[in-house]
C-alpha cells in the first residue's frame, strides 16, 4: 500500500474514524439519560437577552433512532468496504476492480455483435449497413470530436473523406492508426535549406509542385534547395506514408495553405499528435471502425 | 460617571455597516448570478472578452453571494446577538471598525482582481494571496472582538446562536490558512503548497466545510436567535442542542472527500468521507427539528408575519439539502449526479433557499431596530419578496434536478454494441430550455432583493440611528 507514508497513520484515522462514531453515540446516550426527570415542556431556567427561554425538551425518538441507524450502517460499511486506512473490506471492493468488471463484463456482453464481423474482410464489413451503423456511432461517441461530425476534418485534423493519407488508407493502416495513435514530427529545416531568401524560394518550389500560384523565378531556385526536403517529402514531393510525411503536390494543406504558411513550417517545424485509442476499444471494434473510416473515401468500392 | 455611561449601551455603529452591505452585496452578487446564468443559456452574451466571460464572472459570483452577501450577513448578526445574549458591548470596539473596512477592502479587491484573471484556481478559495493575508488579518480581527466579547459576558451561559458563530470563526480561519497556503511568485500569482491529489483532497476539505461552518453553522447561529426572538417563543431543547451542535462539529470536517468519488483519491478516503456525510444527516437536522419545534405554539403567526415565513421556509430548504445531501454522497448516487447540474441545484436549495432566506428574515428584523423603528418601511415589500424569491428558488432547483438528472441519464445511456447512446451535444441541447427557467428563476430571486434594497433604503431615511440601552437588570447584577 503506498496510500500511507508510514505504519502511524492507518490506526490515526481507524481511531479518529471509530472513535468518532462512538463519540456520536455516546453523546447521544449520555444526554438523552442525564436529567432522567425531563420531561416535555421543562426549561433549563436559562434566559437570553430578556425573553428567549431555552427548554429542555427530550429530543425526538424518531430522530434518535435515524442517528443510530446511520451510525450502524457507518460501522458496517466500514468492515465491508475499505475505509479504516489499510484495512481492505471484507467485500475486497476497490474502485479499480470496479471498473476493470464492469469493462469486462460490457467487452462480454458486446462481443457476439462484433464477432460476425471480425472475420469478414473490412471491405466486406463496409458493405453491411448494420456493421456501418455502429461504425457511425462509434465515430460519433470517439472520433467527431477532432475529426468532426462530417469526417472533413479542419487545420492541424486530418480530413477522413480524401485519398490523401498521411499514413497509408488501406483498411488495416487505418485500424494501426486508430490503436496506436501517431505522431507526426517535422523537424525545423530553415537551417538545412539555407537563408531567409532560399527557405522563400523552397516555399515556391513546393507551391509549384501541386500548380499553386507561385513565382517561378523564385521556384526554380528553390528546386535545388529542396534536395533538404527530398529525404522525408520524396523527390517529387509526393511524401511517403511510411514516416507520414505529407504529399506536397496534390494542393491539400494540414496546417494551412500559401507561402506564408509553408514558411512558416520550413522555419518551425510541426509536431502533430493523435492520440492512442486502442485501451478504449476492442480489437473487433476497431476492425468495424476502421472499415467505416475507410468507406468515406472508397465510397463506390463500398457499394 | 461617563464611562459607565458608555457601558449602558450597545455597539451599534458596525452593525449598521454590514447589515446594509450585506443587502447591497446580496442584490450585486445575485444579479451577477443572473448574468452568468443567461450566458450559459446564451453563450453570445459572454460578449467576446475575457473579463466578461463565464469563467472570470462565476468565481466573481460565488465569491459575491458566499462572503459579501453571507459574510456581511454574519458579521452583522454575530455582532447583535453576541452582544444581546451575552448583555455586554462589544469589546475592542476599534477592531470591530477594522474588521469592516477591512472586509469591505477585500470585497473590492475581488471585484477588481477575479474579472482581470488573477486567481489561485481553488473554487470559492480564487483570491490571490496578499487579498488572502488582508483577509487572515480581518479574520483574527474579528475572532479577538467575538470571543473577547464572549470573555466579558454578564450571562454565566454561553446561548448556543454563540457556539455556532464561534465555530464558525475559529473553522473558517483554519481552512483558510491551510487551503490558502501557497508559494506566492509575483504579487498576482502564487502555486499551492500542495501538489497532486493531496492538493485535491485540502481544496475539497476546505470547499465542503466552507459550506459546512461558513454556509451552516454561521447561519445556524442566526437561526438560534432570530426564530425564538421573531416567534417569541422559547428554544425548543437544549439538550438537542448539545447533541446536534457537537455531532455537527465532529462529522463536517470528515465528509469533504465526498467530492472525490471515483478519481485517484485513495478507496478508503472516498470510504470515510461517504460514511461519515451519512451521519451528518442526523446532527444536520438537529438543527431544523430545535427550530421548527421552536415554533409550536406560534404556526397562526405565519399566516401574517412574513419575516416568520422567511425565516421557518429557510429552515425547510435547509432540511431539504441536508437530506439531499448525504443520498448525493453516496457512491452509487454521486455517479449519476456528479459533473451535472444536480449539484448546482443542491448547492442553490441550501444557499437561496436556507442562506438566502434565514439572512433576510433575519436582516429584516434587525434593520428597524438598529434604526429606531419598530418595523420595515413597508411591509407589503416584504410579503412581495418572500413570493418572489420563493417562486423563484422553486423555478431555480427543479430546473437543476431535472436537467442533471436528465444529463446524467444521457451520459450513461449505452447502445447494444456497446457505443453511447447520445453525444454529448445532445445532452447540452436537451439541458437547455432548464437554463432557461433557471435564469427566469434567479431573475425573480434577484428581483426580490432589490425590492429589499429600496425598502431598506427608505427604512433608514425614515428612522434614526439608534442606541440600544444594555437592560439594567444585568447591568445591577454585575454591580
Amino acid at each position: 500500500m503506498s496510500d500511507f507514508t508510514s505504519a502511524f497513520w492507518p490506526y490515526f484515522i481507524s481511531a479518529i474514524v471509530i472513535g468518532g462514531i462512538v463519540f456520536c453515540m455516546a453523546l447521544l446516550l449520555l444526554t438523552s439519560k442525564s436529567h432522567d426527570a425531563a420531561h416535555t415542556g421543562e426549561s433549563t431556567g436559562h434566559v437570553y437577552d430578556e425573553d428567549i427561554i431555552e427548554m429542555n425538551n427530550p429530543m425526538p425518538k424518531w430522530w434518535m433512532w435515524m442517528f443510530v441507524i446511520t451510525c450502524v450502517f457507518g460501522v458496517v460499511y466500514l468492515i465491508l468496504y475499505p475505509g479504516l486506512g489499510t484495512w481492505s473490506g471484507k467485500l475486497g471492493w476497490t474502485q479499480v476492480k470496479q471498473y476493470q468488471q464492469e469493462v469486462k463484463e460490457s467487452n462480454e456482453r458486446i462481443a457476439p455483435i462484433y464477432a460476425k464481423y471480425a472475420g469478414m474482410p473490412a471491405e466486406e464489413v463496409a458493405k453491411d449497413a448494420k456493421a456501418m451503423a455502429i461504425g457511425e456511432r462509434l465515430f460519433m461517441n470517439n472520433c467527431s470530436q477532432c475529426h468532426g461530425s462530417d469526417a472533413q476534418g479542419s487545420r492541424g485534423f486530418p480530413n477522413l473523406t480524401d485519398k490523401d493519407w498521411l499514413y497509408g488508407g488501406a483498411p488495416e493502416t487505418i485500424a494501426q492508426t486508430i490503436t496506436h495513435g501517431r505522431n507526426g514530427m517535422m523537424p525545423p529545416m530553415a537551417a538545412a535549406v539555407g537563408n531567409a531568401d532560399d527557405v522563400k524560394n523552397v516555399a515556391h518550389y513546393v507551391l509549384s509542385l501541386s500548380d499553386s500560384q507561385h513565382d517561378t523565378n523564385r521556384a526554380a531556385l528553390g528546386k535545388e534547395k529542396f534536395a533538404a526536403c527530398a529525404a522525408c517529402h520524396g523527390v517529387d514531393g509526393k511524401g511517403n506514408t511510411a514516416i507520414g510525411a505529407p504529399n506536397l503536390s496534390d494542393d491539400i494543406w494540414l496546417h494551412g495553405a500559401g507561402e506564408a504558411a509553408i514558411i512558416e513550417r520550413i522555419n518551425h517545424g510541426k509536431n502533430n499528435q493523435m492520440p492512442a485509442q486502442g485501451s478504449r476499444f476492442t480489437p473487433e471494434q476497431i476492425h468495424v471502425l476502421a472499415a467505416y473510416v475507410w468507406r468515406f473515401s472508397n465510397g463506390e468500392a463500398a457499394k | 460617571m461617563s464611562n459607565t455611561n458608555v457601558e449602558t449601551f450597545y455597539d451599534d455603529y458596525v452593525i449598521r455597516g454590514f447589515s446594509v452591505m450585506a443587502v447591497v452585496w446580496g442584490v450585486v452578487g445575485m444579479l451577477m448570478g443572473v448574468i452568468i446564468a443567461a450566458q450559459l443559456a446564451f453563450p453570445e452574451l459572454n460578449l467576446g472578452m475575457a473579463w466578461t466571460s463565464f469563467g472570470r464572472l462565476r468565481p466573481l459570483h460565488t465569491n459575491l453571494v458566499i462572503f459579501a452577501f453571507g459574510g456581511c450577513a454574519l458579521f452583522a448578526t454575530s455582532y447583535y446577538v453576541v452582544q444581546r445574549t451575552s448583555q455586554v458591548k462589544l469589546a475592542f470596539p476599534l477592531l470591530a471598525r477594522y474588521t469592516f473596512w477591512g472586509y469591505q477592502a477585500v470585497i473590492i479587491a475581488a471585484i477588481i482582481t477575479l474579472p482581470m484573471g488573477y486567481t489561485q484556481a481553488k473554487e470559492y478559495a480564487e483570491l490571490e494571496w496578499p487579498i488572502d493575508l488582508l483577509l487572515l488579518v480581518v479574520w483574527i480581527m474579528y475572532a479577538t472582538v467575538f470571543f473577547g466579547t464572549i470573555a466579558q459576558r454578564k450571562i454565566k451561559h454561553i446561548y448556543v446562536a454563540n457556539w455556532f458563530y464561534g465555530a464558525f470563526i475559529l473553522v473558517v480561519a483554519l481552512l483558510h490558512i491551510v487551503n490558502s497556503a501557497s508559494i506566492p511568485a509575483e504579487w498576482g500569482k502564487s502555486y499551492s503548497a500542495y501538489a497532486g491529489v493531496q492538493d485535491a483532497m485540502i481544496q475539497w476539505w476546505y470547499g465542503h466545510n466552507a459550506v459546512g461552518f461558513f454556509l451552516t453553522a454561521g447561519f445556524l447561529g442566526m437561526m438560534y436567535y432570530f426564530v425564538p426572538k421573531q416567534a417569541e417563543r422559547p428554544v425548543y431543547s437544549y439538550r438537542l442542542s448539545i447533541v446536534h451542535f457537537w455531532g455537527l462539529i465532529f462529522t463536517y470536517m470528515w465528509a469533504g472527500s465526498h467530492h472525490l468519488h471515483y478519481t485517484a483519491l485513495p478507496d478508503w478516503t472516498q470510504s470515510v468521507g461517504m460514511v461519515l456525510s451519512l451521519i451528518l444527516l442526523a446532527p444536520s437536522w438537529g438543527g431544523m427539528i430545535n427550530g421548527m419545534m421552536t415554533m409550536s405554539g406560534a404556526w397562526h403567526k405565519l399566516r401574517d408575519d412574513p419575516i416568520l415565513r422567511f425565516l421557518i421556509v429557510s429552515l425547510s430548504f435547509y432540511g431539504m439539502s441536508t437530506f439531499e445531501g448525504p443520498m448525493m454522497a453516496i457512491k452509487t448516487v454521486n455517479a449519476l449526479s456528479h459533473f451535472t447540474d444536480w449539484t448546482i441545484g443542491h448547492v442553490h436549495s441550501g444557499a437561496l433557499g436556507w442562506v438566502g432566506f434565514v439572512s433576510m428574515g433575519s436582516l429584516y428584523f434587525l434593520i428597524p431596530r438598529l434604526w429606531g423603528m419598530k418595523q420595515m418601511y413597508s411591509k407589503k415589500a416584504i410579503e412581495l419578496h418572500f413570493w418572489l424569491a420563493t417562486i423563484g428558488v422553486v423555478l431555480y432547483i427543479t430546473a437543476m434536478w431535472i436537467s442533471g438528472v436528465t444529463a446524467g441519464l444521457m451520459w450513461r445511456a449505452i447502445n447494444d454494441d456497446g457505443t453511447l447512446t447520445y453525444t454529448f451535444v445532445e445532452s447540452v441541447k436537451a439541458m437547455h430550455p432548464f437554463y432557461v427557467i433557471r435564469m427566469i428563476g434567479g431573475m425573480l430571486y434577484v428581483s426580490g432583493m432589490i425590492i429589499m434594497l429600496w425598502n431598506v433604503i427608505k427604512t433608514v431615511q425614515m428612522g434614526q440611528a439608534a442606541r440600544a440601552r444594555i437592560p439594567a437588570t444585568a447591568i445591577a447584577a454585575h454591580a
